[in-house]
């Protein structure tokens, strides 16, 4: 009779526990130093080079250096951070990963970041970063 | 002679989320034959190798499998690591012990789960995922994901783990052994699953290295070889013995799981205590890879082997991978053959298939 009642202790243990399972929307969902979240641009720095539309694997990312904009496409978007790695912008790189998940959207639409075109000069060398 | 029947089993079937198609050749309810056909979720993740540079290849590998992403990942830069000559710094590779074995570990609760809810033990599927939510977020806090880690790069890893939060790790896993034992107890001892499994899907040991079963499959027959024996990557620094049982069937196979699982928790304090505190943890990659490597890496399911051939170009020329699933369909239509119907998904869902692998 033992035998098919093994699983007693654990069961009757945890009635006496509270739930295991975070109730996610009501509370907060924790975050880490590492956790790969939203990616944010500051436009203010970016200096359109196209290394991070070149990394990314997906193609969610689409650069302009003529019109001058960024813009991003999250449903393509799987938060590998590879254009945050990529972004050669110092000290404080243009694109940073937030702590946090895109919020949901309703509808299908790029995100576009308007950026000033600067001097031709201030562009690193593609060829020079591309190379391991 | 009674009357044949064919019934397909799958793709859509109640065992596992995945798309395994078998028919099934029945005489009254035993199954005869078993005729396995794979193919429905073919992806050409292989062929992405001409299309992306190498370093970036390692994201594909990672993503060929959900849950032992990792290990894929793995294997892919122990294979390029080779062809360039690059000797990964010793924190770097006991990283990557670190996180493989803790992978292994997701992998079985996961698989152990499963195989419960299988057998309709619904109590233990929830349990067993409960104490695997314990390493997932280990996962999480270490790497940023729970499922895809996206930590390994060629010459080395990504992130780096400091000394406070291993002090963590190591207390955080004696609760999880502690939670273990309770659900391991169940799965050893219980007269249920003992009585629903034992005598069920045998492979004998002759069988099983005629057919080249591999991983937990193999080591249920009876066969003593786990890819790690050849201390590939940091597993020289670790001390290992394969976990062996002899009967063969469905319940071995699960005992074997039970048994790796403490196995991996002993690895991974293992890799903890012997990482060098401090140092690189990658190098820096120049060049591109010219010549040819078989890399061979111990799967939760079984062992993988990588071939990946350069051409000087920062892309490669070929890459191959042979997954454990792929080796254990042969060793499955031999189990399938003279069982009874019933026990078909407890004997599909033994040798932990992941389709998604097999078909890349």
């Amino acid at each position: 009779m033992s035998d098919i009642l093994k699983m007693c202790k654990t069961v009757v243990s945890s009635l006496r526990k509270k739930t295991f399972c975070q109730m996610y929307p009501f509370q907060p969902a924790k975050f880490h130093t590492h956790t790969r979240g939203h990616i944010k641009l500051d436009a203010a720095k970016c200096i359109l080079c196209t290394l991070c539309a070149k990394r990314c694997p997906t193609g969610a990312l689409e650069v302009d250096r003529v019109k001058g904009y960024w813009q991003i496409n999250r449903y393509k978007c799987i938060m590998c951070i590879e254009c945050v790695h990529a972004c050669p912008v110092k000290p404080v790189k243009a694109l940073t990963t937030e702590q946090q998940y895109a919020p949901p959207m309703a509808k299908m639409e790029n995100e576009r970041f308007d950026v000033e075109i600067k001097k031709p000069a201030a562009a690193p060398k593609v060829a020079a970063a591309d190379a391991p | 002679m009674p009357k044949r029947t064919v019934i397909p089993f799958g793709p859509h079937h109640p065992v596992l989320p995945e798309p395994i198609h078998l028919d099934l050749v029945l005489e009254d309810e035993k199954v005869v034959e078993a005729i396995p056909n794979i193919g429905f979720i073919h992806r050409g993740l292989e062929l992405l190798c001409e299309k992306k540079p190498f370093q970036d290849m390692v994201l594909v590998a990672e993503r060929i499998c959900g849950i032992c992403s990792l290990v894929h990942g793995i294997g892919f830069v122990n294979g390029v690591e080779k062809i360039m000559n690059l000797q990964v710094p010793e924190r770097a590779e006991l990283l990557r012990v670190f996180w493989s074995e803790m992978s292994r570990i997701h992998s079985h609760l996961l698989w152990l789960g499963l195989a419960a809810d299988a057998i309709g033990f619904e109590s233990l599927f929830m349990h067993s995922w409960r104490v695997r939510e314990l390493v997932l977020d280990i996962f999480e806090e270490t790497t940023g994901g729970r499922v895809i880690f996206d930590a390994i790069k060629v010459g080395g890893v990504k992130k780096n783990i400091s000394k406070e939060t291993l002090g963590r790790i190591l207390k955080q896993l004696d609760k999880i052994e502690e939670e273990y034992k309770q659900i391991a107890d169940v799965f050893v001892n219980d007269f249920t699953i003992a009585h629903r499994w034992s005598g069920v899907g045998v492979l004998t040991k002759e069988q099983a290295e005629l057919l080249g079963a591999v991983g937990p499959c193999a080591r249920a027959s009876g066969i003593n070889f786990d890819v790690r024996m050849i201390k590939y990557g940091g597993y020289d620094k670790i001390s290992m013995e394969p976990i062996v049982e002899t009967a063969g069937d469905c319940y071995a196979r699960a005992l074997v799981r039970v048994r790796e699982v403490y196995q991996s928790l002993d690895q991974v304090r293992q890799a903890i205590s012997k990482m060098p505190e401090g140092g690189e943890v990658e190098v820096k990659v120049t060049g591109f890879p010219t010549g040819e490597y078989f890399s061979r890496v111990e799967q939760p399911r079984g062992e993988v082997i990588y071939y990946v051939k350069g051409n000087g170009t920062k892309f490669l020329d070929r890459f191959r991978v042979r997954t454990p699933t792929f080796a254990n369909v042969g060793p499955l239509v031999q189990m399938l053959a003279g069982c009874d119907l019933a026990d078909v998904p407890a004997i599909v869902l033994a040798i932990d298939p992941c389709i998604s692998c097999t078909e890349r």
